[in-house]
């Protein structure tokens, strides 16, 4: 019940802010807040389990996204060390369409990460940032899959193939 | 401000033009899978700053819920796109592509 309203009210604040601007009552018109709330309600009871996920012992608790450090520390990673390296890893693709020099492989790293959120973030991180793309993740042992464009280690740590990002996933998700 | 918008869509162009172009010159779909995410990402952010800024800038209910909508826009891209060339790559590999010219293959001796 408790996932079923948090998730519903997160909706319904996703639908004012899409509505801005739409008529008088505050910021919003009636039909838009009328239609918002009905709208909220079934997206909240369709989703229920997927925001928030049952509590099992040993794991994070299900409700630690909520925490506003985390948000903001997330928008930290994002503006700061993640945009970075997505800069760079165009200036890298650039220099690679130019002069054709590549030397892909598959490597394995482990990532130590438990949660699904956790390697969700850094699987994600990993793609976009340089010569890197997830291609595959070992749901039991969290052994991440890695297609590296210009290998130069085929024993490479987590360090020397995605440098911080998996400590920044766990201070984000875990 | 007019500049500062030239300056931007100018960046995300410049920058899904060369995901464009990586298409060509890359033997490979992981490969290709690269510079298709990589660039059009960050060539997408940035239009869609331009969008944003345009957005605020000519004021007026319109535009601000234009501006609005492309920042949702720019979060929802940002998750889909890594996600969905994850997707490629790992359906590709499922269904037997080898990575072409690859040096090593851990993927290869877990099977």
């Amino acid at each position: 019940m408790l996932a079923f309203s948090m998730t519903s009210v997160i909706a319904f604040a996703m639908y004012l802010v899409l509505t801005l601007f739409s008529g008088n009552v505050g910021l919003w018109s009636v039909e838009e807040l009328i239609a918002g709330a009905v709208l909220a309600l079934v997206a909240g009871w369709v989703s229920r389990r997927v925001l928030v996920g049952e509590h099992e012992r040993g794991t994070p608790s299900p409700w630690r996204m909520l925490n506003p450090l985390r948000l903001l520390l997330f928008s930290a990673y994002f503006v700061g060390p993640f945009f970075v390296a997505l800069a760079r890893a165009n200036v890298d693709v650039a220099y690679r369409i130019v002069t054709g020099r590549i030397r892909p492989g598959i490597v394995k790293f482990q990532s130590g990460l438990k949660t699904d959120l956790g390697r969700t973030l850094l699987a994600n991180s990993i793609t976009l940032t340089p010569g890197t793309l997830s291609v595959d993740v070992d749901d039991e042992t969290g052994d991440f899959y890695v297609h590296w464009i210009n290998v130069t280690d085929p024993e490479a740590s987590a360090e020397a193939i995605c440098g911080s990002f998996p400590a920044w996933a766990r201070r984000i998700a875990e | 401000m007019r500049f500062l918008i030239y300056v931007l869509v100018g960046i995300g162009i410049a920058a899904n033009g060369l995901g464009a172009f990586s298409l060509l010159r890359f033997p490979d779909v992981y490969t290709r899978l690269h510079g298709a995410t990589k660039c059009t990402t960050f060539g997408s952010i940035f239009t869609t700053l331009g969008v944003i800024v345009y957005g605020f800038a000519r004021g007026g209910p319109a535009y601000q819920t234009l501006a609005v909508h492309a920042l949702i826009a720019l979060v929802a891209l940002l998750i889909t796109n890594p996600t969905g060339s994850h997707a490629i790559a790992r359906a590709a590999y499922r269904s037997g592509v080898k990575p072409k010219g690859a040096v090593v293959d851990r993927l290869e001796e877990r099977r």
